[in-house]
């Protein structure tokens, strides 16, 4: 059976689009254009997934986002025209699982989609082996690979990297990754950070381009590209 | 308006005519002595306009009981009166508001110099005449000739009866003067027939006053005045129309004045001098070292007689000078004047033997000029002069340290003796004499002297032991001992006081001179009207307020010099006096003096940009005559100042309001050029999808869309920037990260162009807002790939270089014109020689300058090195560049 999308936009001609595309792609969809008829739809219907806008007539689309997380475990996509990284970050924080901003590319919008429905039902992926391309990253084991051969990464290397695989596909917040990788200790900075993802992108991505293995969403965090 | 041959209108006559419009009419009832029906006449007149329609009120009226009189008023609407109570009694003072609120077009004020209950707004009754005549209100009143403030030491000298209100001639001279005349004789008649009210002040010599003589002697002066009066509006009327010719106008007054009783009169006198030659006359005070010893009577003296000097329509000026004569001539000089009127003070013939007499020494020394001596009262001056100095005694340590300098000398000359002669013995003496004659003054020198000849005497001379003396050439030694005390002390007291009078001059100078300096720099009004007040807080130490016009009619204090200060109803009430009519209100002035506060109006332009309040915690007035001066200066720098501010804003606004237009005409063309452009394209290439049209066209769709999006975002980021909600997330970024993040955004722009990034991955962090700095460089990305020749090379180059990092984007095409690089940034601003076709609104480079420059970073535009193309820069300064974090972090 295939998966079922909400639809939530106050705009018709957006749904209209965002209807025939995903149709096209072989989703089911369902639509709402409002706060209120969001939450009635996602009660009724029980969308596998949701396409939130956050420019809701009726409320502020950042509200639905914890109701919608209590009221069923839909993959939450914001689609929004709004520019400001504050607001992506809070979204994220709240609950949502990824984000694509106005004006979209439709096969972006696709990956991302395809990507969170992928990893639906847990937060974190289960595997005990993460992949992009020919690189492995072993998480139990701490191990990553670049077809056979072993790549040496510090400890911090691999805490970043260890929770950007676990995430794979999606975007890890700046806090996330401080927390998960210098947790312990007072103060995480961004500088330690930036340097350690150079560090990783110099082992993981060199020769090609970078931010083809990591890819920075600015003033947010980062994302592990999925292979999708 | 009728000018003939080369006379050109007099400006001050235009001016004054000028003043005049909008104001009410002003006619003045003149007459030689009370009862010669005065107030009938008025009356009579105002029945008269108001039968011809006119709208006429009776604001006040004093009918003494007079029936024919009272039959008048009746037919007049009259005004109550306001009751004020003063002292247990209610007086009855016209009501000046409620006319003023009634508005008629004619009122009826008697007694003009009358003086009102004290709490009315003004002390005089001309005053609130003035008022009503600023408010466009026709005035009928009626004065008697014995009131007109230059004629009162005339009248006072042949009716023995003078009277203490008096009504500045300035006042008058506004008028249309009517002289109420009837025959001494049938003015005899009247009084005996009981038809006149007699004034407080005449019953006392009511027998003299109305004399035959004496009412000829008013009738002729009421007659005089009033054809003066007619003269000097005929001489306005010609100096407005400019037919100058040869009119007496080259006799210039100068009035002397001086700290003695009578001052006032020498004043008087000057303006009936000027009034008979016609010429403008000035009042000028010789300041010499003498006046630091001034009583506060004497320095009340001499500011009454300028303030006299202002009313009566002198120029008044201050003049310091360690001489009186000296001062003088310089000032004639100066002044060019013809005439000299002074005050001869009544001094012994010793004090003029030794110091001259200064009438003497002027008229011998200054050719060229009249000079006209008064004599000053006497019988006050006399009074006064015991108590004039304070005497200067000395101190008791002065005593103290001579006694012990002349032991000191007794001593030594004891034990020399036997080498010394009797003569250089009584040189020694010299000493203690000289030190405490230049030390101490006068009074310590001369004891000093005393003391000295009595040592010299009892020890030395012989007999020793005794205070006679058996030579008589020996008493010249003591005669010289004390005369040298004299002139030492003279001597010196004269340099000390020289010093003083430069040093203080020269500190004045010196306070004047720093203020304007500090003051020219200042470019916002607080801060200068903070300044202002500290300033005359420090000098002349008071409390000091800056008051300025609020909204509508309140004020708005911008300024104070103590954050603890208290305007009350009155002061308020003087502050906006002294702003509307832009003179002097408050506590010293003639105007609300019951305030706390004395307000002087800040005037620049002709209009008054504010008032400054000064106030003394004591009773005293704020300011000193002798300081008045200084702060007249003040006053004059710090509205000058303010009206430099005020311009300055208001070139800004004008300024501002024109960028604003000029920038709303560039973006709404630019817009509609930027914005249809594109959607142009999609419509038509959406269009011929329906016909099933080549699919690159769908390519089009997307590059035009992509182009307006690019457009919008810009304008969004102009709009926050001019709306100045730039909202910074400064972090440590990543240089390699941004750019490459960037040029992939960038690629449908940077299509056709080969993209090289060098920027090395071992460049340090810098901070910076990502998002901002991913929109720079978008913008950088997005011109080199519009003005790039097809086909080319786009470089983007990172560099260390002398602890700044340089950021640059270099494109290969024309280069930007010579000279012109800068403009780039400009808003809207698209060079000439770059084509129209190429598109693009001219906001992408402004806006990569204010976010570049909002982040701390510069921005720089030149052409290659090579000449091939532009390159554009930003550079982060080492304040911007994050040091490498420490090791331990990274493991």
């Amino acid at each position: 059976m295939p998966a079922k999308v909400l639809v939530v936009d106050d705009e018709p001609a957006i749904r209209r689009l965002l209807r025939n595309t995903l149709i096209r792609a072989g989703y089911t969809v369902i639509e709402a254009g409002d706060g209120r008829q969001a939450l009635h739809q996602a009660a009724t219907e029980h969308p596998t997934a949701v396409l939130l806008d956050l420019g809701l007539p009726d409320r502020d689309g950042l509200t639905l986002i914890p109701l919608l997380r209590t009221h069923g475990d839909a993959v939450i996509l914001v689609v929004s025209a709004r520019d400001a990284v504050d607001e992506k970050v809070t979204a994220l924080d709240l609950g949502a699982d990824d984000f694509v901003s106005k004006p979209f590319d439709t096969d972006e919008l696709l990956a991302r989609l395809r990507v969170a429905l992928r990893h639906h039902g847990s937060s974190e992926t289960t595997k005990k082996i993460v992949r992009h391309g020919d690189i492995s990253i072993d998480l139990d084991r701490r191990v990553v690979c670049r077809g056979d051969e072993e790549l040496h990464l510090t400890r911090k290397e691999h805490d970043v990297l260890a929770v950007l695989a676990r995430h794979i596909g999606r975007v890890v917040t700046h806090e996330r990754v401080l927390a998960a990788a210098w947790g312990g200790e007072e103060e995480p900075r961004v500088e330690y950070l930036r340097i350690v993802i150079r560090n990783l992108r110099q082992k993981l991505e060199h020769p090609g381009p970078v931010g083809s293995v990591i890819a920075n969403e600015l003033g947010v965090g980062y994302r592990l590209r999925s292979d999708a | 308006m009728h000018v003939s041959g080369d006379g050109r209108p007099d400006p001050d006559a235009l001016l004054r005519a000028a003043a005049q419009e909008g104001r009410g009419r002003f006619k003045v009832f003149l007459g030689a002595a009370p009862g010669v029906g005065k107030t009938f006449e008025m009356l009579s007149e105002g029945a008269a306009r108001k039968r011809d329609g006119v709208d006429v009120v009776v604001g006040v009226v004093e009918t003494h009981g007079r029936a024919e009189t009272e039959a008048l008023t009746r037919g007049h609407e009259i005004m109550s009166r306001r009751a004020i109570a003063y002292e247990g009694r209610t007086l009855r003072e016209m009501d000046l508001d409620a006319i003023l609120e009634r508005a008629p077009r004619l009122v009826l004020v008697d007694e003009l110099a009358h003086t009102n209950a004290p709490g009315s707004r003004h002390p005089k009754r001309y005053q609130d005449v003035e008022e009503l005549l600023s408010a466009g209100i026709d005035v009928y009143s009626t004065v008697n000739i014995q009131h007109v403030e230059s004629l009162n030491d005339v009248v006072a000298s042949f009716t023995r009866v003078r009277v203490r209100e008096t009504v500045p001639d300035s006042v008058l001279e506004m008028a249309e003067i009517e002289v109420v005349d009837i025959p001494p004789d049938e003015l005899i008649e009247r009084l005996r027939a009981g038809k006149v009210y007699l004034p407080h002040e005449a019953t006392r010599a009511l027998s003299h006053f109305f004399s035959k003589s004496n009412l000829s002697a008013l009738r002729e002066l009421a007659l005089r005045r009033a054809a003066q009066a007619v003269d000097a509006r005929m001489l306005d009327d010609v100096r407005a129309l400019g037919l100058g010719g040869t009119w007496a106008g080259t006799d210039r007054i100068v009035v002397a004045i001086n700290e003695l009783p009578g001052a006032d009169a020498l004043v008087r006198a000057a303006k009936r001098v000027a009034d008979g030659l016609r010429g403008p006359w000035t009042a000028v005070f010789i300041e010499t070292p003498r006046a630091a010893h001034f009583s506060d009577m004497q320095h009340q003296r001499v500011a009454a007689a300028m303030t006299l000097a202002t009313q009566l329509g002198a120029a008044v000026a201050t003049v310091p000078a360690t001489d009186v004569v000296e001062g003088i001539q310089n000032f004639l000089v100066d002044a060019r004047a013809t005439q000299l009127v002074m005050g001869k003070s009544r001094r012994s013939r010793w004090f003029e033997f030794l110091h001259g007499s200064v009438v003497d020494r002027l008229i011998r020394d200054t050719p060229g000029v009249t000079v006209h001596v008064l004599p000053v009262y006497t019988e006050q001056a006399d009074r006064e002069r015991g108590r004039r100095r304070p005497a200067h005694w000395g101190t008791p340590a002065g005593y103290a340290i001579t006694t012990a300098l002349v032991a000191g000398v007794t001593v030594i000359a004891s034990a020399l003796f036997h080498v010394l002669n009797l003569g250089n013995v009584g040189l020694l003496y010299l000493l203690p004499v000289m030190a405490a004659a230049s030390l101490y003054g006068l009074r310590t020198g001369l004891f000093a002297g005393i003391a000295s000849s009595l040592a010299y005497n009892f020890f030395f001379l012989p007999p020793v032991g005794t205070l006679s003396i058996s030579n008589p050439e020996n008493v010249i030694s003591v005669v010289v001992l004390l005369g040298i005390a004299v002139a030492t002390s003279q001597l010196t007291s004269r340099v000390r006081a020289q010093a003083d009078l430069a040093a203080a001059s020269a500190r004045t100078n010196a306070t004047l001179a720093g203020f304007l300096r500090q003051i020219a720099g200042v470019n916002d009004i607080d801060v200068a009207a903070q300044m202002i007040c500290d300033d005359v807080r420090g000098l002349l130490d008071v409390q000091v307020v800056l008051l300025v016009p609020g909204v509508g009619t309140s004020l708005e204090i911008l300024a104070a010099s103590d954050a603890s200060y208290h305007l009350g109803t009155m002061d308020t009430a003087a502050a906006t006096w002294a702003l509307d009519t832009g003179m002097a209100a408050g506590k010293g002035s003639g105007t609300l003096a019951a305030s706390e506060w004395l307000f002087q109006p800040l005037k620049a332009g002709g209009r008054v940009l504010g008032v400054l309040g000064v106030a003394k915690d004591s009773t005293a007035n704020p300011v000193r005559a002798d300081q008045l001066p200084l702060l007249s200066s003040l006053l004059d720098q710090s509205a000058l100042v303010l009206e430099r501010l005020r311009l300055e804003v208001e070139m800004r606004d004008v300024e501002t309001v024109r960028t604003r237009d000029r920038l709303r005409a560039a973006l709404l063309s630019s817009v509609s050029h930027d914005l249809r452009t594109p959607l142009t394209a999609v419509i038509a290439a959406a269009a011929q999808l329906h016909h099933g049209a080549p699919p690159e066209l769908i390519g089009t769709i997307e590059s035009e869309a992509a182009r307006l999006n690019r457009f919008v975002a810009n304008l969004l980021d102009m709009a926050r920037v001019e709306a100045g909600a730039l909202k910074l997330k400064i972090e440590a970024t990543d240089l390699e990260e941004a750019v490459t993040g960037a040029a992939h955004d960038a690629r449908r722009a940077l299509e056709g162009h080969a993209l090289r990034l060098d920027v090395p991955p071992g460049l340090p962090l810098v901070r910076a807002d990502p998002q901002l700095l991913h929109h720079c460089l978008l913008n950088l990305l997005d011109n080199a790939g519009r003005y790039g020749d097809p086909g080319t090379e786009i470089v983007i180059e990172g560099r260390n270089r002398f602890g700044e990092l340089r950021l640059a984007v270099m494109d290969h095409g024309p280069g930007l014109p010579t000279g012109r690089e800068k403009e780039v940034f400009e808003t809207f601003r698209r060079l000439e020689g770059s084509d129209r076709a190429i598109g693009g609104t001219g906001l992408g480079l402004a806006i990569v300058k204010a976010f570049a420059e909002a982040m701390g970073m510069a921005v720089e535009a030149a052409n290659r090195d090579d000449g091939v193309g532009a390159t554009f820069t930003l550079v982060f300064p080492s304040g911007l560049i994050v040091r490498d974090p420490a090791p331990e972090g990274l493991t």
